[in-house]
């Protein structure tokens, strides 16, 4: 139910949705166009719930997938941790190595381009380019032949005649600074490691030296291409490592979840078997786990179940056996005493008084014991279990007229009129018609029993789904509270009154149970003093759930009355 | 003459009230107890009618009454202590008339013997033809004989009022009730499952394909008629 809520929701929406449009559009565009975007938010929203929908119902379904999800997760971040923590260490280690190098590297340039710098004067023009060519040629041998470093001697001094003696490589102005203020000083920066060649990662380390009338700044350009790759390896290993590692995990985590839930859901499916019926079914165990016991444990249960429900099914079928048997076994002998006495009754004249008179209570006391046995068995056929309705199309009029002409004897007998009002059209309705006769005869037999002389109505209607009978007296009524006990068995509206009919107090219990097995309803109104109303409710298709009846319960003069 | 009554019963005290009740309403009974020599006793006795207990030592009544049926159309009215359908059916079915459940009234009982032994005595000459053009069903009333396609049909005397009672109005819709008054002399009694078995049982014989009567034909909701002359 809580699933279908969102779609349910949208679908009341859609009709409200599309009627408001057009009048929108038409009078304020702006207000649309807002209502619009609005709506369109919406749409989308509704439109990711659908589709987180199936994974919302997956995540919420599957034990397994939850375990492997999480699992996946956790592992997830710690190895990231430590693989972040991992390439952080050797990365460092690898560039502390590189800086230690490269300051060796340098004061070793330095040694001995301090005498060859130092003693120059930038008033010598001549003398200052010679020394810085000297140097460039001396420390190429040394660093930039041997791929270590690349040199870059700049000067403060601008004078027209060294601009092509020095230097004019860009290098981190920071760094510049620094050397300008004659601290020596080491900076990482992006650097061409040759001249005119690619742009890399690398490190930049610079001196200044004072000569006189000027000072000289010397970068060395270290780059870090090796160490680069060096790093971009550990990295790349660190990372499919951990992603191995945690799918590692994560499937570890599946397969012991698995055998957690497989044998859960073998007994989720065994317990749906049984529940749906198959009593036969038993989870096979093996070992003596926790698992082992819970399967013992729904053995065990499934097989109390599945002997009591037998042990049920053979008091039923006892029963019924025992029913069937008292009936042939107590109707044999009957007929044979119901043929004697009706031989004694049609002969009662030729007897003494006494005797005559003992055989019409004789005739008369066996069709009453004849009309309780009959109602004995059809309740315990109930009780049983084995009532089943025959039923076919009939015109639910025809079976009406045909119970109220029979019951015309008796309502002469006792000065009462049955008034029926039924439907011009035909009434085809899919009934047990032995049945419906049988609760009509009933319901009409106490009417007239009850109804104190006064006429009796039978109204008959019909819509497209049910069809209604009612039966109304305007007799004596029921008491508050009787309307719930009439259908009880063998309960008796008024032990004092005398009963022509002579019903065996089963009658509506029986038809109560007639019309529950053709799906529909038997109800009683009762008010003292206005007589009483019942209601037979049959649906026109047999199966069909009824709604509603065609008729009110209450009749129209109570109402008016009231 | 005195109708012969042959009554398979049973139950001794029954059978012996039975005689005394059929015999103070003009009828000639005999007796068997049991079902095995019921069939041998039928054929000595040669009755008019048969008066068959359902539940019996021996033989059961199921089977005598296929039996009987097997060698005669002679009217068989069964006595049964069983109300259900199933048992009613399977009574009808295996070729039973009519049937009475214990415990019956005796004029109830003795109204339907004569209502199965009322048709015999027919002698009017009559000839009916229904069914459709190309093989119809033609009845010759007073002979007791039913043809189609140039072959006799065997019918029950029951099976063949039911069927002459369609014949006589064949535009007019019989609903069971009707039919039930017409050809089992029932009155303010509604067992449409008599009716609705023998239609069936006279569809099995009559008709080219039971499943497309042509001859019987349901009127869905009311009842049946007899099919287009």
């Amino acid at each position: 139910m809580i699933e279908q809520a969102p779609a349910a929701a949208g679908e009341t929406d859609a009709p409200g949705r599309t009627s408001d449009e057009v009048p929108t559009r038409a009078a304020l565009p702006l207000a649309g166009t807002r209502d619009r975007a609005g709506r369109w938010v919406r749409s989308v929203a509704d439109r990711l719930r659908q589709l987180a929908h199936p994974v919302t119902r997956a995540w919420s379904a599957s034990l397994q997938l939850r375990v492997a999800v999480t699992t996946l997760v956790i592992s997830g971040v710690v190895v990231l941790i430590i693989g972040v923590f991992l390439v952080d260490q050797i990365s460092g280690g690898v560039l502390r190595t590189k800086r230690s190098a490269a300051i060796a590297q340098v004061d070793t340039a330095m040694a001995s381009a301090r005498p060859a710098l130092g003693e120059t004067n930038f008033a010598d023009v001549q003398g200052v380019a010679n020394a810085v060519s000297n140097l460039k040629n001396e420390l190429a041998l040394n660093g930039n032949d041997a791929g270590l470093y690349r040199v870059v001697i700049k000067s403060d001094v601008q004078l027209e005649a060294l601009a092509d003696v020095f230097d004019n490589d860009p290098v981190p102005a920071g760094l510049q600074g620094l050397v300008e203020r004659g601290k020596p000083a080491l900076q990482y920066a992006r650097v061409q490691a040759s001249r005119g060649g690619p742009v890399v990662p690398g490190l930049v380390v610079g001196e200044s030296v004072q000569a006189q009338g000027g000072m000289y700044e010397i970068y060395y350009l270290f780059p870090l291409t090796v160490e680069q790759d060096t790093i971009a390896l550990v990295q790349r290993t660190v990372l499919l490592a951990g992603l191995g590692l945690v799918l590692f995990v994560a499937m570890i985590a599946v397969l012991v979840t698995r055998q957690v839930v497989r044998p859960v859901r073998v007994a989720a499916r065994t317990a749906a078997r049984v529940a749906g019926g198959d009593l036969s079914q038993r989870i096979r165990v093996s070992g003596s786990d926790d698992i082992a016991r819970l399967g013992q444990s729904f053995n065990e249960m499934a097989g109390s179940l599945q002997r009591q429900i037998q042990q049920l099914e053979q008091l039923s079928r006892l029963q019924r056996r025992f029913t069937s048997d008292v009936s042939h076994e107590l109707r044999t002998p009957l007929t044979t005493i119901r043929m004697a006495s009706e031989v004694l009754y049609t002969r009662r004249a030729d007897f003494p008084p006494q005797v005559a008179r003992s055989a019409e209570l004789l005739q008369a006391e066996l069709d009453r014991f004849e009309g309780l046995l009959a109602d004995l068995l059809e309740i315990s056929r109930y009780d049983a279990g084995v009532a089943r309705l025959e039923a076919e199309d009939i015109d639910l009029r025809s079976v009406v007229a045909r119970v109220v002409e029979s019951q015309r004897v008796l309502a002469a007998r006792q000065g009462s009129e049955i008034v029926t009002h039924v439907p011009d059209e035909l009434v085809p309705v899919e009934i047990d018609s032995r049945r419906v006769e049988r609760i009509l005869r009933n319901l009409i037999g106490n009417a007239l029993d009850y109804g104190e002389g006064r006429p009796v109505v039978v109204t008959v209607a019909a819509d497209d789904a049910a069809a209604a009978v009612t039966v109304r007296d305007h007799g004596v009524g029921m008491r508050p509270g009787e309307v719930g006990l009439v259908f009880n068995r063998f309960w008796r509206g008024d032990p004092s009154r005398s009963r022509l009919t002579g019903g065996t107090g089963l009658g509506l219990a029986i038809s109560l149970e007639d019309a529950r097995l053709h799906g529909g309803w038997l109800q009683a109104w009762g008010d003292r003093g206005s007589g009483a109303q019942f209601r037979l409710t049959l649906p026109r298709r047999v199966g069909e759930p009824l709604s509603s009846s065609p008729l009110p319960l209450q009749p129209a003069d109570a109402l008016e009355r009231n | 003459m005195k109708p012969r009554v042959l009554v398979v019963d049973d139950d001794s005290a029954l059978a012996e009230m039975l005689g005394i009740v059929l015999r103070a309403d003009g009828f000639d009974p005999a007796f068997v107890l049991d079902g095995n020599r019921a069939v041998t006793a039928f054929r000595e006795s040669k009755p008019d009618i048969v008066l068959l207990d359902l539940m019996l030592p021996g033989l059961s009544g199921l089977d005598v009454c296929r039996a009987i049926r097997a060698e005669s159309g002679v009217p068989i009215i069964m006595l049964t202590a069983k109300s259900d359908t199933v048992d009613v059916v399977l009574g009808l079915e295996s070729g039973a008339d009519d049937y009475v459940v214990k415990p019956f009234k005796p004029k109830e009982l003795v109204a339907r013997m004569r209502a199965r032994l009322r048709h015999h005595d027919d002698i009017a000459s009559e000839s009916l033809t229904i069914g459709p053009p190309e093989s119809p069903v033609s009845i010759d009333v007073a002979g007791h004989q039913v043809r189609r396609d140039g072959t006799t049909i065997a019918l029950t005397p029951l099976e063949f009022d039911l069927l002459v009672a369609l014949a006589r109005k064949p535009r007019q819709v019989f609903t069971r009730e009707v039919l039930l008054e017409q050809v089992w002399g029932y009155r303010h009694a509604a067992d449409t499952r008599l009716v609705n078995v023998h239609v069936q049982r006279l569809r099995s014989k009559v008709e080219r394909d039971p499943e497309k009567p042509e001859i019987v034909l349901t009127v869905r909701g009311v009842g049946y008629k007899a099919g287009p002359p």
